[in-house]
């Protein structure tokens, strides 16, 4: 987290607060005043029109807004742009690689993981997480946690075969449970 | 959300000189407010269901540690991320019931944002509640409780007056009850510690009034006392109706000490989505003790449990089902934890 203090400029009783932040956002240094109650979501969209991350729901329950912050994976409309002074933002602007795409967006193109692509950028920075957090070995855990993104489209299947295949490992990925009958009262190895 | 001052704290003292020290000039009919992870505090305010004219940010407090102590105890940072706690190599291999309560909960994006001593405070999702236009005692006390008569799937079914029937929402906070835990928390006059059991209050005549928790006073850590006797065979069974990322409409936290004879030396039991505050049932517990487990043990656990169990709600609207779902469920957690531990990711708790 940031050890920098936001500088106040407006402080009297009845002034509402503003403060003046720095973010490195895709890698470029950004100093802004913002008001208190500006979220990252809005900061990134309305002040610097990155419009690639979207406002889906605005309360935190859709996953369009993922975005980066110091390589977490986190929901830019429930965090205000003041409390980010210092951190390192990256969002779906930010993912390509030199003159190319990340392997996440080709592997999105070649399993036709979108149909609107509204959710895409949030499904491409949640998956960026993903991989960073290390946590999923399987296409099931994958499909897990990979929830927190919803698509309206519903192209999960080919969102999770997409991710997998960068998260894990190149081909084509099955679910353990497919092959699993449910026993009752017993547990699954 | 309305306009608000931000301040940030760096100590503990600092932040509770920041909560109380509101200019007059700002009129307000809700009280500062520290904020942490804000998952919960930036949706309620969006919602404007409270409207603190101050927040202040809690963030630089040394308080985001995870701690496994000599003793064998844990010691949960308030500002520790739920994802962190999680994740942590020791949570996972001593408390994996906690482990797995946690990422049963909310997002993963949620989880890596979300403070430990947030998801305590967190609201109920009462849809009731969360609509600034219609009757709530929660939130607008003695305007009365729509939720009773109406749509309360999502409610209670144990615990409840007749002024509320809110769920506590948390995941986390079930584990926690099972491994009674103790909240440790700080005001500007000194420190106390609340047993967690204690921590969540029922609605009584005073829905407002979620915890035990003062306006004045900080959590600054959860303590787990040593558990390990119950890593062996533990299990978070969450039935919702999605897959994932929803709400429990009932949940257990199972853990069992069995012996090498084979007999429960102690269990732990707690129940999600069905009160104001996980519930524990110590005779319940006390009944498992000393004896061989057997579904037709777990079945008379269950019954005890759910002695008292009162449904509400009309038609659709109504959450009879918890009943019959919180015996299986209890049954079948018990079973899962006798067979071994297994951690909720998804699919994989079948």
């Amino acid at each position: 987290m940031t050890a920098a203090t936001p500088k106040d400029r407006a402080t009297d009783g009845d002034a509402p607060s503003v403060h003046r932040i720095h973010v490195r956002v895709n890698g470029e240094a950004h100093t802004v005043e913002v008001a208190s109650w500006v979220t990252l979501l809005d900061l990134l969209r309305d002040r610097w029109h990155l419009t690639g991350t979207k406002k889906g729901c605005d309360h935190g329950q859709c996953g369009a807004c993922t975005v980066l912050v110091n390589g977490r994976r986190t929901l830019s409309c429930l965090q205000l742009a003041v409390m980010r002074d210092g951190a390192e933002i990256t969002t779906v602007e930010g993912l390509e690689q030199g003159d190319g795409l990340h392997p996440l967006q080709v592997a999105f193109v070649q399993h036709d993981a979108l149909q609107c692509g509204y959710c895409t950028p949030g499904q491409l920075c949640s998956a960026v997480g993903l991989i960073n957090e290390g946590q999923a070995t399987t296409l099931d855990e994958v499909r897990e946690l990979m929830s927190g993104n919803l698509c309206r489209c519903g192209a999960y299947v080919q969102i999770a075969q997409a991710v997998a295949e960068v998260a894990l490992h190149p081909g084509e990925h099955g679910s353990e449970r497919a092959s699993s009958p449910v026993v009752t009262g017993t547990v699954p190895g | 959300m309305s306009p608000f001052e931000y301040r940030q704290a760096s100590t503990a003292a600092e932040a509770l000189l920041q909560l109380g020290a509101t200019q007059q000039a700002m009129a307000s009919r809700d009280a500062p407010r520290f904020i942490a992870g804000g998952t919960n505090l930036l949706d309620l305010m969006k919602e404007n269901l409270t409207q603190p004219p101050r927040l202040v940010d809690i963030n630089a407090l040394p308080l985001d540690e995870v701690t496994l102590l000599p003793d064998g105890s844990f010691r949960l940072g308030a500002l520790a991320r739920n994802a962190d706690t999680a994740y942590h190599p020791e949570v996972r291999t001593h408390l994996p019931l906690l482990s797995a309560a946690i990422l049963a909960g909310a997002s993963p994006q949620v989880r890596n944002m979300a403070s430990n001593g947030g998801n305590l405070l967190q609201r109920t999702r009462c849809v009731y509640f969360y609509d600034a236009l219609v009757p709530c005692n929660k939130r607008a006390p003695g305007t009365g409780c729509p939720a009773r008569d109406g749509l309360a799937r999502q409610h209670a079914i144990l615990g409840t007056s007749e002024h509320c029937i809110a769920v506590h929402p948390s995941d986390m906070c079930v584990a926690l009850a099972a491994l009674d835990a103790v909240v440790q928390v700080r005001s500007a006059t000194g420190e106390r510690s609340i047993p967690f059991a204690d921590f969540h209050r029922l609605p009584g005549d005073t829905p407002e009034r979620d915890t035990e928790l003062a306006d004045d006073e900080l959590i600054e850590s959860i303590l787990v006392r040593p558990s390990r006797h119950y890593a062996a065979h533990s299990a978070y069974l969450k039935l919702r109706e999605r897959q994932s990322y929803a709400f429990a409409l009932v949940s257990v936290a199972a853990a069992l000490d069995i012996g090498v004879d084979g007999r429960i030396r102690s269990g732990r039991l707690a129940l999600g989505g069905v009160a104001s505050r996980p519930w524990r049932d110590q005779s319940a517990e006390e009944w498992l003790a000393g004896k061989p487990p057997s579904t037709s043990l777990f079945e008379d656990v269950a019954a005890l449990v759910l002695h008292g169990a009162v449904p509400h709600g009309a038609g659709p609207g109504s959450n009879a089902f918890k009943v019959p779902m919180a015996r299986r469920a209890i049954v079948r957690a018990l079973e899962t934890a006798t067979a071994g531990t297994v951690t909720n990711q998804g699919d994989k708790v079948w």
